[in-house]
C-alpha cells in the first residue's frame, strides 16, 4: 500500500534529492523556463510554488526562508522584487509543464517548466541594461529609472 | 509431478508469440505546421504547443 507516501524518490538520497532540487529550483527561477525530466519537473512544482507563496508574503522571515533554499542572493531578491506583481492574481500554480519528447541516450521523457505569469524580467533587465548604458535618454524607462534612483 | 512429454518445437513457440505485439507510438499531427508531432508534447518541428510557441524556435 502507498498510504502516506508522497512525493518521488529518484534513486538518490533526501540529502541528495534536497540539494537537487535547491540547485534546480535556483535555475528555474534565474532562468524562468528549465529543461528537465517529466519527473523532476513534477517534483520541482512544489518547490517552486512553495517558494512563490514566500516571495508573495515578502517579510524578513519569508525572506530569510527563501535564502535558505535558493542558493543565490540575486535570484531571491529579484524574485521578491517581481513576484507579488506577476503572481498576484494567481493562487497557486506558478508553473507550467510542457513535454519535449524523449532524450536521446537513455529514452529519458523530457518537458520545460517554466514559470507562469507576464514575465517583467527580461523587459526590466533589458530596459535596466539599456537605461544604465544610454542614461535616462528613453522616455519609456522613466518608471524603472525612477525606481533605481 | 506434470512434464512436459516433448521439447515445443519452434514452430509451436513462436505461433505462439504471434500475439506479442509492441504498438507503435500514438502519433498526431501538429495544428500548426501539421507534421507528426506526440499528443500532449510541443511539436518537434515547430515548437507550438496549444496555439503557442513553447520553444522559440524561428517561423
Amino acid at each position: 500500500m502507498r498510504h502516506k507516501k508522497s512525493g518521488v524518490k529518484l534513486n538518490r538520497t533526501s540529502s541528495h534529492r534536497k540539494a537537487m532540487f535547491r540547485n534546480m529550483v535556483t535555475s528555474l527561477f534565474k532562468h524562468d523556463r528549465i529543461k528537465t525530466t517529466d519527473v523532476k519537473a513534477k517534483a520541482l512544482r512544489s518547490w517552486a510554488d512553495h517558494l512563490v507563496t514566500l516571495a508573495k508574503r515578502g517579510d524578513l522571515h519569508a525572506r530569510r526562508q527563501a535564502l535558505a533554499i535558493i542558493r543565490e542572493k540575486d535570484v531571491v531578491h529579484k524574485l521578491f522584487e517581481q513576484a507579488p506583481k506577476r503572481f498576484a492574481d494567481i493562487s497557486g500554480g506558478y508553473t507550467r509543464i510542457i513535454k519535449l519528447g524523449f532524450r536521446a541516450g537513455d529514452a529519458a521523457p523530457i518537458s520545460v517548466i517554466e514559470l507562469t505569469g507576464e514575465p517583467p524580467a527580461a523587459e526590466n533587465a533589458e530596459k535596466d541594461k539599456k537605461e544604465k548604458k544610454a542614461k535616462k535618454d528613453k522616455p519609456a524607462a522613466k518608471a524603472s529609472a525612477a525606481e533605481t534612483e | 509431478m506434470a512434464v512436459p512429454k516433448r521439447k515445443v518445437s519452434k514452430s509451436r513457440r513462436d505461433k505462439r508469440r504471434t500475439h506479442q505485439k509492441i504498438n507503435g507510438p500514438n502519433v498526431a499531427s501538429c495544428a500548426q505546421c501539421g507534421e507528426p508531432a506526440m499528443q500532449h508534447h510541443a511539436c518537434p518541428e515547430c515548437g507550438n504547443y496549444r496555439g503557442k510557441n513553447v520553444l522559440e524556435k524561428g517561423e
